[in-house]
């Protein structure tokens, strides 16, 4: 008979819950779009970093060898779209078309780059020689400092950015100083022009970098911002379920059905246990859902493909884990909250917060450091450490143990404020 | 009393924050197939008095039985001999009158043959078959009226509890109404009523008490009541009795 008792509350609920066509949409369409949106977002500032070119003008007022090897050198670097833009353009020209997004950037080199680049180059290389003995002449160093390169951003770029384009720039003038500096002791030494091809040699004889992401099964994936979004966008959208469940729950405790249910035969926890089992089986729908999407919608829209990790065991443990978190924290803002309205903002504005503390909006490792205490009482943070431990480091079940069990802990913790409240209000 | 149906005795209550009681020391007895009327004035305790034999509240002195069972004490076994149609339409709006006496059926503790059984005679009986899948926050007050009353007898429970259950319906409703509770009367069941409208009330009671401030003013059939006061209806029985001042209930 309860088995009969919870079947028909569990049908009860699936019927409010599939004709409430608004928390539908939050629960469903709302964490898609979400997922699609940040993911496109972020996938094309990587790109942008990664693929895309980022046009610039470069004004070079300089008519020198090492200007021309600058030039060159910028548009080895493989970074940039190089607009070259006549010598005469003042600066003023040049910032009126980054105005007109032209361009982002825009880089002018001095008249006499090459002149000062190649007295200073001789400079050193003759300060060089002597400290070795090898050159007796009395060596006047060279007093002038270089002119900087000018360098023009549009406000819209962020300092990160801008901290990779001056990285990538000081690259190319490394190389077309350490050129200048080679030739001049070359040519000190053997009193003629150091050969192209040693040159070469020696300038691009540069150690190469491996990037290899640690993980814990081997695989060597690069994870891309769908691997990063989709886990964080589907525990947003689980805990969103606080809309339609904490307000169902507020919904019943003011109607007049909830009077009725108090003069029937059955315990009301029944009630609640329906509903944990029906919104659980949501939750891990939505996850399903936009575990599919990311897997084979992304990359019909131009988005990086979801690789969905290999312990699926573990993926369905870790994502039933976060349905039950959420079903229980949005029981317990419907136990607590006195309306709707109060379910609905509550509920949605602790959802973001526990989101941003717990890593979802921000990395973890850039909060400061007194938030880094705070971050292990956000349930969505452990959600979120667990989904990465599948989706980004190829971890087994067995390695995110270590977050299942506190998630396990404060969902409990929070099912038992839930009761001591239904208790304390007299509802069971 | 062996037939009674409801025996309260010495029943004191008060709301948590108030200094004064509801009840002091009230005693009422209802007989086991009769048809109650519990009047009053607006704030005279008759949902109170109501909600405590259906325990939804817990009195603090004195003993509220239910066939023999203290309510008090016996909350889920009682549950099951009594029906309980509240003032407030007291269902899932989303759901239709089929899905709303599913469940509260399966909660009454029926089986799903016999709720289908029953609900069909009910939908039937209350005139709501060719609306039994639709959403009853479509229906009108008085449908949903109606719906309020099928779920409240949907597990044939030997005493039913109405709580003005004609308030704001139409007349036909109202009969309708009336009707099925004269029926369901005639079959055995117990009817514990109150409402505002007299004239109902002296179709449908046999026995009435007139409560104000917590206290049973009179408690007999309402022929003998009449004979009494030397009324010639309950309305006029009902001013003599309780006098002509407005009675807006506490806020």
């Amino acid at each position: 008979m309860l088995m009969y008792k919870l079947w028909a509350t569990i049908l009860k609920d699936l019927q409010i819950l599939t004709r409430d066509k608004v928390g539908l949409v939050f629960m469903f369409v709302m964490p898609i779009i979400l997922a699609i949106v940040i993911t496109a977002t972020q996938n094309s500032t990587f790109e942008l970093v990664n693929k895309n070119k980022v046009p610039l003008l470069l004004c070079n007022r300089d008519n020198g060898e090492s200007g021309k090897q600058l030039v060159s050198a910028i548009e080895k670097v493989g970074m940039f779209e190089v607009k070259k833009v006549m010598a005469d353009q003042t600066e003023k020209q040049l910032s009126d078309r980054m105005h007109e997004k032209d361009a982002l950037i825009a880089i002018i080199i001095p008249p006499d780059f090459s002149a000062r680049l190649e007295a200073r180059a001789k400079a050193t290389a003759s300060k060089a020689l002597n400290n070795l003995g090898l050159q007796t002449d009395s060596i006047k160093m060279s007093s002038d400092s270089l002119q900087p390169i000018n360098l023009l951003y549009h406000p819209v770029l962020q300092q990160s950015f801008r901290q990779s384009i001056q990285g990538a720039l000081r690259s190319a003038l490394q190389i077309v100083q350490t050129k200048q500096v080679l030739k001049s002791l070359y040519f000190d030494l053997n009193e003629k022009e150091i050969p192209d091809t040693l040159e070469a040699e020696i300038v691009n004889n540069q150690v190469g970098i491996n990037e290899t992401p640690i993980s814990r099964d081997g695989s060597k994936t690069i994870p891309n911002a769908t691997q990063h979004n989709i886990p964080a966008w589907t525990i947003f959208a689980m805990f969103f379920v606080v809309i339609s469940l904490g307000s169902s729950v507020v919904r019943e405790k003011l109607s007049g059905s909830f009077i009725r249910l108090k003069t029937l035969p059955t315990n009301y926890l029944l009630a609640l246990l329906s509903k944990q089992i029906t919104y659980l089986f949501v939750t891990l729908l939505q996850a399903a859902v936009i575990f599919a999407i990311g897997s084979w919608l992304f990359p019909s829209l131009g988005l990086p493909k979801l690789n969905l990790p290999a312990d699926l065991l573990g993926l369905f443990i870790v994502s039933f884990m976060c349905g039950w978190c959420a079903v229980s924290f949005a029981i317990c803002i419907g136990v607590f909250a006195q309306t709707q309205e109060q379910a609905n903002g509550i509920g949605a504005v602790s959802i973001v917060m526990l989101a941003a503390i717990g890593g979802l909006l921000v990395p973890a490792f850039a909060m400061p450091q007194s938030f880094q205490h705070i971050i292990k009482l956000s349930p969505l943070h452990w959600c979120l450490e667990a989904y990465y431990g599948l989706f980004l480091e190829g971890g087994k079940l067995q390695d995110i143990l270590l977050n299942i069990l506190p998630l396990l802990g404060i969902t409990v913790l929070i099912q038992l404020i839930a009761l001591y409240g239904l208790k304390r209000k007299n509802l069971i | 009393m062996s037939n009674a149906a409801v025996s309260i005795q010495n029943l004191e209550f008060k709301y948590r924050g108030q200094s004064a009681n509801c009840f002091n020391k009230l005693n009422l007895d209802i007989t086991e197939g009769e048809s109650f009327g519990l009047f009053g004035p607006n704030g005279a305790g008759k949902t109170t008095l109501m909600n405590c034999m259906t325990g939804l509240l817990s009195y603090q002195q004195g003993n509220i039985k239910l066939f023999g069972k203290e309510v008090k004490t016996n909350r889920k076994s009682i549950n099951r001999f009594f029906g309980f149609v509240p003032q407030d339409f007291s269902f899932y709006q989303e759901l239709s009158p089929l899905e709303n006496l599913s469940f509260f059926g399966a909660w009454s503790g029926m089986n799903k043959p016999a709720i289908k059984s029953k609900s069909d005679e009910l939908l039937q009986v209350l005139g709501l078959t060719d609306v039994r899948n639709k959403p009853v926050q479509k229906f009108s007050g008085g449908m949903k009226r109606r719906v309020n009353l099928a779920i409240g007898v949907i597990h044939d429970p030997r005493i039913l509890f109405l709580d003005e259950p004609t308030v704001g319906v139409d007349v036909h409703t109202r009969q309708a109404i009336i009707s099925y509770l004269k029926t369901l009367n005639e079959k055995g069941t117990t009817l514990v009523y109150t409402s505002h409208q007299l004239s109902e009330a002296e179709d449908l009671c046999k026995k009435i008490a007139l409560i104000d401030d917590g206290k049973i003013l009179v408690h007999d059939s309402l022929d003998q009541l009449l004979l009494d006061h030397k009324e010639e209806g309950l309305e006029g029985l009902f001013i003599n009795l309780t006098g002509k001042m407005y009675r807006d209930a506490d806020v």
